[in-house]
């Protein structure tokens, strides 16, 4: 019930706070004041973000080497994006990981988060084990399932699998890899949204004489629509960049089979020295993901109104 | 209470800012005056050659004002750390690196020219002549040979004992080394222990470790002079793909070859489990003391001797403040002391010919018949070679891995990539 009543509340709160700031402020001074209040932000944004960003972009412009002066040679590096097998290939390995992943781990998250939304005894424990996952570095994460499917030395190595050795298996054991680290994260999402539905629309439902199948469909899913979309836009962003679970369990391979976007503009940067041709690579990810995102907020926020 | 302790914190960083501005000074200081005045040298190192550069690095610290600071690198991060290190122009005053990246990396202009400084050293044309020459870009000196490590084939002798083999004779041909690791492979691998033979499957650096000298010592080439065509979709290359192609199909490599990326490809040896392989020279003064082991020159299909004078370099940073003494050590880790008294007691290869034989290296012939090979073996030059062959998403590795374990049918257009790659500018 508190619940519920509280957006309320915090907007009759913003509405009394910004009266009382016209009664106080002297016209003049309002918006200097304003400016202060936002300053340290600005500074950190520009510093940490804006500044960074001009940086790659002026880079992505440039022949840009390890040391000396970088030299303007645009459009170059946008131009021979194309040229690049590896990059294109990537693109759409990345895409493919990003689909399947997204399915499955929305899945396996709503379930879990199906499971656990209800109090009851034990609960606890089922909650913290399947968000324990959630707490391992990724980092550690890949190295972990790397050494648990050695084929020398790992526990599950012994069985006759080639765990990474073929590429379609190198996905799968992948995609075991981030679920095994994510699901118990976006259950966790999902369980807040899940928590924030009243139960007296429940109730309502079930008077009504709606089967659980009817009131998951309808009642469930519409409400849990916003937090499903934070979730999928979270999950979809961080699919794109995949890197680590690529680069230390797989090394991206077997036979380039596993290269994500963000390992070719490493392996450009870092093993080429192709600095402004990784920049630019870069620049056309964030575009495309800044589009992307745009697109998703907009078709995921269109039942909201 | 909260804002005691925050103000604790400030004045922590100040402290720490200005010990730090404080550290900076003495640096610089050291830089104007003689070469060895106490100065702090920072270095970087691949932990390939770890063993041999602490030992360097202690017995020059215990001897000298001057202190050298390892930093070891994990050998995949290397080059990306050295390359961002560059960028941001943080790199040490001192860093070693793989001989075979070393002319892209002068080509980049990361080392400091030491052309005048060699030229003063006595024992100046006794420097190992492959590192030397990959050292020198447009006729400028940057680097000098650090260690020194050689692919030759480990041949485990209680194996061949067990196996019915002569523990002595090592293989002389490759096809002797197939025959050998098939005996092996035969008599004692039927519990899934032993193996006869085993290679880095998966890592591109392995293959040009491993299999390169069998090309040489055929008398053929892997690339034109230049580093810029390729020549290993040809024979001898091709043959030698051929005989390990066999090995693995037949189930004498071991079954995680194809997997291998080159982590520990070497480990499986010195567990014993092993009969014949090509194995790193560096890692003998490593090996378990009570194991037989048998050395050999890696042979051409039908005969011939080569290897593959990998191993390090070692230059000062075109950015360093501390040149002279960084100077100071590595004229230092070439001298005479450093040569015999640091590496040739641990069996290590060394950086001069003229050291070759020593009152070390005497005691175990092994030692000798791999200084011996120094001068029989080759270095391959190329600019763009750490991305074509030793990147694991490079086309060098495709194309091996398509020779080993797939189709021949597609060599050629894989070729035609590690071209491109050669060439890229």
């Amino acid at each position: 019930m508190t619940r519920l009543a509280s957006p309320r509340a915090g907007r009759d709160l913003g509405e009394v706070t910004v009266r009382a700031a016209h009664a106080r402020g002297r016209p003049g001074s309002r918006g200097y004041v304003g400016w202060l209040y936002a300053a340290p932000t600005a500074v950190i944004v520009s510093v940490l973000f804006l500044a960074p960003l001009a940086l790659v972009v002026w880079m992505s412009l440039n022949k840009w080497p390890l040391l000396g002066q970088p030299r303007l040679n645009v459009p170059d590096n946008y131009t021979k994006i194309s040229d690049d097998p590896l990059f294109v290939d990537s693109v759409w390995f990345t895409l493919k990981y990003t689909v399947i992943i997204t399915v499955l781990l929305s899945a396996v998250a709503l379930g879990l988060a199906l499971l656990v939304q209800n109090r009851r005894p034990g609960v606890a424990f089922f909650r913290t084990a399947f968000f324990l996952p959630g707490a391992v570095g990724f980092a550690a994460a890949s190295l972990l399932f790397y050494g648990m499917l050695n084929p020398d030395f790992g526990p599950l190595g012994f069985m006759d699998v080639k765990w990474i050795g073929t590429p379609n298996m190198a996905l799968f054991s992948t995609i075991g890899l981030v679920l095994w680290r994510f699901a118990g994260f976006n259950m966790l999402i999902l369980l807040t949204g899940l928590q924030a539905i009243p139960i007296q629309v429940y109730e309502a439902a079930r008077t009504d004489g709606a089967t659980r199948w009817q009131t998951f469909t309808k009642i469930t899913l519409p409400l849990l629509r916003p937090t499903i979309a934070l979730m999928l836009i979270l999950s979809i962003t961080g699919s794109l960049l995949a890197f680590d679970q690529f680069f230390i369990f797989t090394n991206g391979g077997p036979d380039n089979s596993t290269v994500s976007m963000v390992m070719v503009i490493y392996r450009n940067a870092f093993f080429r020295f192709d600095l402004g041709g990784a920049a630019a690579l870069s620049v056309v990810l964030l575009a495309a993901l800044v589009a992307l995102n745009a697109l998703q907020l907009r078709v995921l926020r269109g039942g909201d109104k | 209470m909260a804002k005691r302790f925050s103000a604790a914190i400030a004045a922590g960083l100040l402290v720490t800012a200005l010990a730090a501005c404080g550290g900076g000074e003495t640096a610089e200081g050291g830089a104007s005056g003689a070469p060895d005045s106490g100065t702090t040298i920072t270095m970087w190192t691949r932990a390939a050659t770890q063993a041999q550069s602490q030992r360097l690095v202690d017995a020059y610290n215990k001897t000298h004002k001057n202190q050298v600071k390892l930093t070891v690198i994990p050998i995949d991060n290397y080059q990306p750390r050295i390359a961002a290190a560059a960028g941001a122009g943080q790199l040490p005053d001192i860093f070693a690196a793989d001989v075979i990246f070393v002319p892209n990396y002068t080509s980049q202009g990361l080392y400091l020219d030491i052309t005048d400084r060699v030229a003063k050293l006595p024992f100046k044309d006794s420097l190992a002549a492959s590192h030397m020459r990959l050292g020198t870009y447009e006729n400028r000196m940057y680097t000098l040979p650090h260690t020194l490590d050689l692919s030759v084939w480990f041949w485990n002798k209680d194996l061949y004992e067990k196996a019915g083999l002569d523990p002595e004779k090592g293989p002389t041909t490759l096809k002797e080394f197939a025959a050998q690791a098939t005996t092996v492979q035969e008599k004692l691998g039927k519990d899934g222990k032993v193996h006869g033979t085993f290679f880095g499957g998966n890592c591109g650096g392995c293959y040009v470790f491993t299999f390169w000298p069998s090309v040489w010592a055929a008398g053929g080439q892997v690339m034109n002079e230049q580093g810029t065509k390729s020549l290993v979709n040809q024979s001898p290359m091709t043959d030698v793909f051929q005989i390990y192609k066999d090995l693995y199909a037949k189930g004498i490599s071991g079954p995680t070859t194809k997997e291998e990326q080159g982590a520990t490809w070497t480990g499986f040896f010195p567990k014993g489990e092993i009969g014949v392989m090509p194995m790193p020279s560096t890692t003998l003064g490593s090996m378990p003391a009570d194991m037989k082991i048998g050395v050999a020159p890696i042979a051409g299909p039908d005969g011939g001797q080569s290897t593959f004078v990998g191993g390090d370099s070692i230059g000062i940073s075109a950015t360093t403040k501390n040149a002279d003494a960084a100077w100071d050590f590595l004229s230092w880790t070439v001298g005479d002391e450093a040569q015999v008294e640091v590496l040739a007691k641990n069996k290590d290869v060394l950086a001069r010919t003229d050291l070759a034989s020593n009152k070390y290296s005497e005691a175990d012939p092994r030692v000798v018949l791999i200084n011996s090979l120094v001068a029989k073996g080759q270095t391959p030059f190329a600019l763009r070679f750490g991305q074509t062959f030793n990147d694991p998403q490079g086309p060098w590795l495709r194309f091996a891995r398509e020779a080993v374990f797939g189709d021949p049918a597609k060599l050629a257009e894989l070729n035609t990539a590690v071209d491109k790659s050669l060439t890229q500018s």
